[in-house]
């Protein structure tokens, strides 16, 4: 019904066909109340443009019926009260449109997208921001993952988010408002999603070369699914099943990937990179760049410099077999 | 010496006199060691061009990277100081000195019946500082090294540890050097318009063209001081090991993020303010009719700024600050609105009770107006906590901010430059042309800019050099770049169109459009002294006072005020405008520009951290400035 009230054609753009990262397209009750408000704004910001280009036209109108444009000499300039109008519309009008928008926006909806208070969910996510990538933790269990972060659905989680070096900022506009990452604070914000599914969010602070790229995604399982994944999570790294894969697990941990990558359960645990424990159970790679497969995994292995340029990871000296191996190892870590 | 001297000569001698007494040196040597106030404008004014050129070139760039997903135009280094240099370039570069440095000096003195500005030689070293601060931080971008952390420059990121390089010393020290010079400019337009102005013209009958470079004047010199204090910290943090913003260290990153808006602010409305006084310029010439509200226009010009100091955090509703003072500063921003509203209604009722001649001037002001009311109603969708924390960073964001800076700041601008053409050449320029030149620019920002609301809303971050396809941005991103070319081909032909006139025009006349304010009351182009008479003045539009400007004529052929025996001008009371007393104001002079080059010296050296050799290099600024007052203008 809202939605009748605006006077735009960009409704039909804004609320058609459904978009990857659409702060329109509310799937919490979160963005849902932020929609509403921006809607209802967008009405009265049409009212307000159109009233001016009204009083623009009304100028023109006016002055081709007394003849303006041919000869203004002679014209006086003509000194008329316009103090009501002024009064009126410039000051009086506004106090009381920008008042309510106040009230309703900063004291009441305000409420609803504030950070939970730090008991007032049963599950707490931390997201750590990196460049270019972020960290997930399940706080009271061992799950770590990167980039993708899973969520029970109709279940307020609070989100717990600081950053390791620059500003980062959180943002899936479907579920919520934005909240920065900063180093040394942790802020909040909570994430409580309507509906199962997968919803894509980017980091929307500047934070340096690979600012582009560092994208990620929020997936809403029903709770059973989740419980499931979380348990699984938790787990350390699958053990090797072929000949190839144990190679590539002993390449692992005695060359280049284990100095900035942990795999729980093997003696990799640094903590520079993302966490691979579980790599092969997500779906992208390098921060929802690219898809996780067999060709893009080998690929950002040996030239992640040229998928994304100036990234922490150099390219590794890994090709044929060898890298096949390395490949192998991965995509068993389901 | 006396107010009157004895009648005797003839009115044409008198004038050949002061003809005499002003004339400048001929010749590159005159345009190097200028004072003049018209000279000092038009070399401001070409050289803004030039950056906005460059800063138009390197939008360009941008939107072409971003006209379809995954280009590869420029590399994620190269895209970062674009955006970077496009954001430093527009702001400090092209509007700021183009509004106030261009049209401010230009006009202020003869719109005030002044004959110079009240410090002319402080006035040419304000000129030639800025010009050097853009050679200085124009080096970087050719030697590759350009500031690439976002014109706003957030810390960490801009700090030693995540930007090794020497690009955001440029940044620091260059807005710093820039800042110098504005501020120079800042203090001249306070007391230039306080102390100036003709007698007659108290502060009631000033134009609300000078009350908008008041303010601006003002918001400049409380807003500059922060910036430096900023810059400042940044540089020793990265050159001298302290730990200001280092958060691993007791320091603050948001420190960074206050300091820096305290300036950021203000400096919006510092770029708005003064298209909104050319606004109060052209309304009444082109609607015969004063302005509506005249009062209430001027004192909204004045607290838009003022209010403007109370709203900076708005920019940081993402920080994670508490509730309460993201509501103090929601609430502040909702209060700066309502100075915008009085003078919109103001300018639009006004042109709805006069008879509005739609020549491009006011073509101009009426796309203004247009583009300002919208980015404004997009701009009070940000006292809504909720909303702006959803597309604070978006592309939703910089759609408002262009709608304020281009279509608002630069609009008025464009018509200026229309309007104020015959005053400065002498000549017409072609009316169909200029008409063409606005309805294509008008088209090609709307469609550059709007947009980017959709994207933004979208889901499109700010600053990202490329993105991916599927994810509904291609159109849009598309429908941009094609808006960007489209207002490229506007402002060239907006440009050759002033640049054929110049050559071809008719000849202008004083006054072609029946101005309200006294630069229509002098030839066209002005004489070097500006007013053979120092102007009568009894009311806010005096070149619509036919029998003051008679009076003007007698008091020439009498002698009485034309101030023909020295390079003088008349001092006023700040207040009334009262006459005060007669100064000798300096000649042309070569200090300025030697001062300029001494400092320009010690920037180098700061960058290069030979801050050894700087310390000689400021011993030599000390010297120019012995120099400088070696020969002190006399009072008399």
């Amino acid at each position: 019904m809202r939605r009748l009230l605006v006077l735009a054609p960009a409704v039909l753009f804004l609320s058609g066909c459904r978009r990857a990262q659409n702060s329109l397209e509310p799937r919490s009750h979160q963005s849902h109340v932020i929609a509403n408000l921006f809607w209802w704004m967008m009405g009265g910001a049409w009212i307000g443009l159109a009233l001016v280009v009204f009083l623009l036209l009304l100028s023109r109108a006016r002055a081709n019926r007394r003849g303006f444009g041919r000869d203004t000499e002679g014209l006086k300039p003509a000194e008329r009260p316009g103090w009501y109008v002024v009064v009126g519309a410039g000051i009086a009008m506004p106090i009381v449109l920008l008042s309510t928008l106040f009230v309703i926006a900063d004291l009441f909806v305000i409420r609803t997208t504030e950070a939970p208070a730090k008991s007032a969910t049963r599950l707490t996510v931390q997201v750590i921001g990196h460049q270019w990538w972020w960290e997930v933790r399940y706080r009271g269990t061992d799950a770590v993952t990167a980039n993708e972060i899973h969520i029970p659905v109709r279940t307020p989680v609070r989100l717990e988010v600081r950053s390791d070096d620059v500003i980062h900022s959180f943002w899936v506009p479907e579920l919520n408002r934005k909240i920065d990452l900063e180093p040394g604070t942790t802020n909040a914000i909570e994430l409580d999603a309507d509906r199962v599914g997968r919803y894509r969010g980017q980091c929307a602070e500047f934070c340096g070369l690979q600012h582009a790229h560092m994208g990620m995604y929020v997936f809403v399982d029903s709770r059973a699914a989740f419980r499931r994944w979380l348990a699984h999570e938790a787990k350390p790294a699958a053990a090797p099943e072929s000949a190839l894969a144990r190679r590539g697990a002993r390449m692992f941990a005695t060359g280049s990937c284990a100095t900035c990558h942990t795999i729980h359960g093997t003696s990799a645990t640094s903590n520079v990179g993302p966490d691979l424990t579980h790599v092969a159970g997500r779906t992208t790679l390098a921060a929802v760049t690219i898809d996780n497969d067999e060709q893009n995994l080998a690929a950002w292995i040996a030239h992640s410099q040229s998928i994304k340029p100036g990234n922490e990871m150099p390219d590794i000296e890994l090709r044929g077999a060898r890298l096949d191996a390395v490949v192998a190892y991965l995509r068993g870590l389901k | 010496m006396a107010v009157a001297t004895p009648p005797t000569p003839t009115a044409g001698e008198r004038v050949d006199r002061l003809e005499l007494m002003w004339q400048s040196r001929p010749g590159v040597l005159g345009w190097l060691t200028t004072t003049d106030h018209k000279k000092i404008g038009l070399l401001y004014f070409w050289a803004t061009l030039v950056f906005f050129a460059a800063g138009g070139v390197e939008a360009l760039l941008i939107r072409t990277q971003l006209s379809q997903p995954n280009e590869k135009l420029v590399s994620p280094n190269t895209y970062d100081q674009l955006f970077t240099m496009h954001g430093i370039t527009m702001i400090f570069f092209f509007i700021i000195p183009m509004s106030t440095g261009a049209f401010g000096n230009y006009l202020i003195p003869l719109m005030i019946g002044a004959r110079d500005m009240a410090f002319p030689r402080m006035n040419a070293l304000s000129f030639w500082l800025f010009a050097a601060s853009g050679i200085f931080i124009y080096t970087s971008l050719f030697l590759g090294i350009a500031p690439n952390a976002g014109w706003f420059n957030y810390v960490p990121l801009a700090n030693r540890q995540f930007d090794t390089g020497r690009n955001i010393d440029f940044y620091s020290l260059g807005i710093i050097f820039n800042s110098i010079s504005s501020t120079l400019t800042a203090g001249q337009f306070i007391v230039t318009i306080f102390k100036s102005r003709a007698p007659g013209m108290s502060l009631n009958r000033m134009p609300l063209f000078c009350f908008a470079y008041l303010a601006a004047s003002l918001g400049l010199l409380f807003a500059l001081p922060v910036l430096s204090a900023d810059t400042i910290l940044l540089f020793l943090d990265r050159n001298v090991g302290t730990h200001f913003f280092d958060v691993a260290h007791g320091g603050s990153a948001l420190l960074w993020q206050h300091l820096f808006w305290f300036f950021g602010h203000p400096e919006v409305y510092i770029l708005i303010v003064p298209a909104m006084g050319i606004a109060t310029s052209i309304i009444p010439a082109f609607t015969q009719r004063k302005m509506v509200a005249f009062p209430l226009v001027a004192i909204a010009e004045l607290l838009v700024v003022f209010i403007g100091f109370g709203v900076w955090a708005h920019h940081m509703f993402a920080t994670g600050m508490p509730t309460i003072s993201l509501v103090f500063f929601a609430a502040a921003t909702a209060m700066v609105v309502i100075p915008s509203t009085i003078q919109v209604f103001a300018w639009c009722w006004s042109m709805v009770t006069g008879t509005a001649r739609f020549r491009t001037p006011l073509l101009f002001i009426a796309g203004f107006i247009f583009m300002f009311v919208t980015g404004g109603l997009t701009g009070i969708m940000f006292l809504a906590i909720p909303f702006d924390q959803q597309v604070t960073d978006t592309y939703f964001v910089i759609a408002h901010f262009h709608y304020i800076i281009f279509g608002a700041a630069v609009f008025p601008l464009f018509g200026g430059m229309y309007y104020w053409f015959p005053k400065v050449t002498g000549k017409l320029y072609y009316e169909l042309p200029g008409q063409i030149s606005f309805w294509i620019l008008f088209v090609g920002t709307n469609l550059l800019f709007f947009p980017m609301h959709i994207v933004g809303l979208l889901g499109m971050p700010r600053r990202v050099y490329t993105y991916s396809d599927g994810l509904g941005w291609t159109a849009y991103n598309l429908a941009e770049t094609i808006g960007g070319y489209v207002t490229l081909v506007g402002i060239l032909l907006l440009l050759g169109n002033l640049a054929a006139s110049y050559f071809r025009g008719a000849p202008a006349g004083p006054d072609p459009w029946h101005g309200p304010t006294l630069e229509w009351a002098t030839s066209s182009p002005p004489p070097d002294y500006d007013f053979p008479v120092i102007p009568k003045v009894t009311s806010a539009y005096p070149n619509w006072d036919p029998a003051d400007r008679q009076e003007d004529r007698r008091k020439l052929a009498e002698g009485v005020l034309v101030l023909d025996e020295g390079h003088e001008q008349v001092a006023t009371s700040p207040v009334d405008g009262l006459f005060a007393e007669i100064v000798e104001m300096p000649h042309e002079s070569p200090w300025p520009i030697i001062l300029a080059l001494t400092v320009s010296l010690v920037f180098t050296m700061l960058v290069l951290q030979k801050f050894g050799v700087a310390a000689v290099m400021a011993v030599l600024c000390v010297l120019a400035l012995l120099g400088w007052h070696s020969k002190e203008p006399q009072e008399s």
